[in-house]
């Protein structure tokens, strides 16, 4: 039985009055990849942005309940937040390339945690660029702007930006919403091989998707989880008539 | 129809802009050489060059901006990166908005009560400097705060996610992608210093001599220009001048224009 990674238990999350989550009890496995699916204001990406704290740039966001990262309360009052979005990489919906090189983007979150070191920082570039099969494509126009890559290469590219924090948790969140069917087949690609090093959490609201890359998959319901399983379970026998109607596209 | 109108107008401000630089220049230009600019004013100006005045205006002008823009920029960012929107907000751009609007020449009478003869600062560039700053406060606020405002939203959630502290994402992401917006808020404000008459003579005075520090009282170039022009001592010297400021600020706006080009191609 692998570990768990991160654990929630009776997690709700509010933005002022209006609830957004509510009571999830939810597991992640050490090394795994969790499919979140579910229709928009399901609450999936509001779980993944509570899991790195970034619903905190909200006004009037508020939790209940705990949420484990490595046995470790992210709400916790020492938490360092800081720390804590180191540990979890974050992917977004758009890529958002920062208006500078493609070095120096892969660089930055190593430059904002301090390390001054030239040679240091370029071989963690390198080594964060090859991980996601980018360095072949861009390894000759390094300092060049990170805005004129195409946006399949731009999304890579922030993976491989999250991969030099040196992360165990990568999240992201509907990272192949904006892409052409090749660079999302590229990504899942790479989402598959970072699997062995990294717990991966995937929001995603194309159901197929989860089905090829999740090892497991969730299902979110207007703030609730409805079942997660296997992904092979709920693809082929889910438990809820409703994750039945939605991965078969009744409503959603 | 409304095309042929429009065009009309805009045709129209560009013949009125080049009219006024044309002019200037025309009656400007053949009283310029290197005598003049190098030389200090004699007889009151009715001889001699303008280098005295050149220095005065570039003085007063470098300092009002030393003072202003880190006061600016620095409440641009309170506004809109450290404080969330409230009434306290809304007063303090409410007053900033205010104070644009109020007549340079009250500013002149606020900086000669206060700098001049409270703070005993007296004619000087010091107290010239104040002055401006204050004036030329509203602008950069504005200015820098729609700069930073306008940065996406996005970049923060990216810095902030990549595990920078506030203080890193306003510094690292957030101003320098404001950079050309604030750049562009300083420029307008040192025209409007460069071209200030009515605030200055109360506050710098108009000596002729070079300054010395910034104690030292100082006439700038438009200072010079009305009163050579006010008092009828050499209106072919007053066109000189006002010919060098607008050589001045038409060469300052080519090459920061130039800088920010060069800036963007490099970030964006």
């Amino acid at each position: 039985m692998p570990s768990v990674a991160i654990r929630a238990q009776n997690f709700s999350h509010y933005f002022g009055a209006r609830q957004t989550l509510k009571k999830i009890n939810l597991d992640v496995l050490e090394n795994e990849i969790l499919g979140i699916i579910g229709p928009a204001g399901s609450g999936k990406s509001t779980f993944l942005r509570a899991l790195n704290r970034l619903n905190d740039l909200v006004a009037d966001s508020r939790v209940e309940g705990t949420l484990l990262v490595e046995g470790v309360d992210v709400y916790a009052a020492n938490v360092s937040v800081v720390e804590l979005r180191r540990r979890l990489g974050m992917v977004f919906a758009t890529p958002v390339p920062l208006p500078r090189s493609i070095y120096e983007n892969v660089a930055f979150g190593a430059r904002m945690a301090g390390l001054r070191n030239k040679s240091a920082l370029t071989d963690l570039v390198l080594d964060s660029l090859k991980k996601t099969a980018l360095w072949e494509e861009v390894r000759d126009r390094l300092h060049s702007s990170a805005l004129k890559l195409s946006g399949g290469q731009q999304q890579r590219l922030c993976i491989a930006r999250i991969l030099a924090l040196k992360p165990r948790f990568i999240l992201l969140d509907e990272p192949t919403s904006g892409l052409d069917p090749i660079s999302t087949m590229k990504i899942e690609e790479t989402l598959r091989q970072l699997k062995k090093d990294y717990t991966i959490i995937l929001v995603t609201n194309n159901t197929k998707q989860a089905a090829r890359v999740a090892d497991r998959t969730a299902f979110f319901l207007n703030g609730d989880l409805i079942e997660v399983n296997e992904t092979t379970k709920i693809f082929s026998a889910p438990s809820d008539q409703r994750t039945n109607d939605y991965i078969s596209g009744r409503f959603g | 129809m409304a095309t042929a109108g429009l065009w009309l107008f805009t045709v129209l401000t560009v013949l009125t802009l080049f009219f006024i630089i044309f002019f200037v220049l025309k009656k400007g230009l053949p009283v310029l050489s290197l005598k003049f600019l190098a030389t200090n004013p004699e007889e009151m100006g009715r001889a001699g060059g303008i280098f005295s005045t050149i220095i005065g205006t570039i003085a007063l002008t470098m300092t009002a901006i030393l003072i202003a823009a880190p006061l600016g920029i620095g409440s641009a960012i309170y506004l809109s990166e450290y404080t969330r929107e409230n009434w306290v907000t809304r007063v303090i751009r409410f007053g900033a908005e205010c104070l644009a609007g109020i007549p340079s020449i009250i500013f002149g009478l606020f900086g000669f009560i206060l700098f001049v003869t409270k703070l005993k600062f007296g004619w000087s560039i010091l107290s010239g400097s104040l002055t401006l700053a204050f004036m030329i406060l509203p602008t950069l606020i504005r200015t820098s705060e729609e700069a930073i405002r306008s940065v996406p939203y996005a970049y923060r959630e990216v810095s902030y996610s990549l595990g920078s502290t506030k203080w890193q994402t306003v510094t690292r992401v957030v101003l320098p992608s404001a950079l050309p917006g604030i750049v562009t808020g300083i420029i307008l404000s040192v025209g409007r210093s460069i071209g200030e008459t009515a605030a200055v003579i109360f506050t710098a005075g108009s000596a002729l001599r070079l300054p010395t520090s910034v104690f030292s009282s100082s006439r700038t170039m438009s200072v010079h220009f009305y009163i050579l022009a006010r008092e009828g001592i050499s209106m072919s010297n007053a066109y000189g001048t006002a010919a060098i400021l607008i050589l001045a600020i038409l060469a300052m706006n080519l090459v920061t224009y130039a800088m920010m080009n060069r800036f963007m191609r490099r970030y964006c």
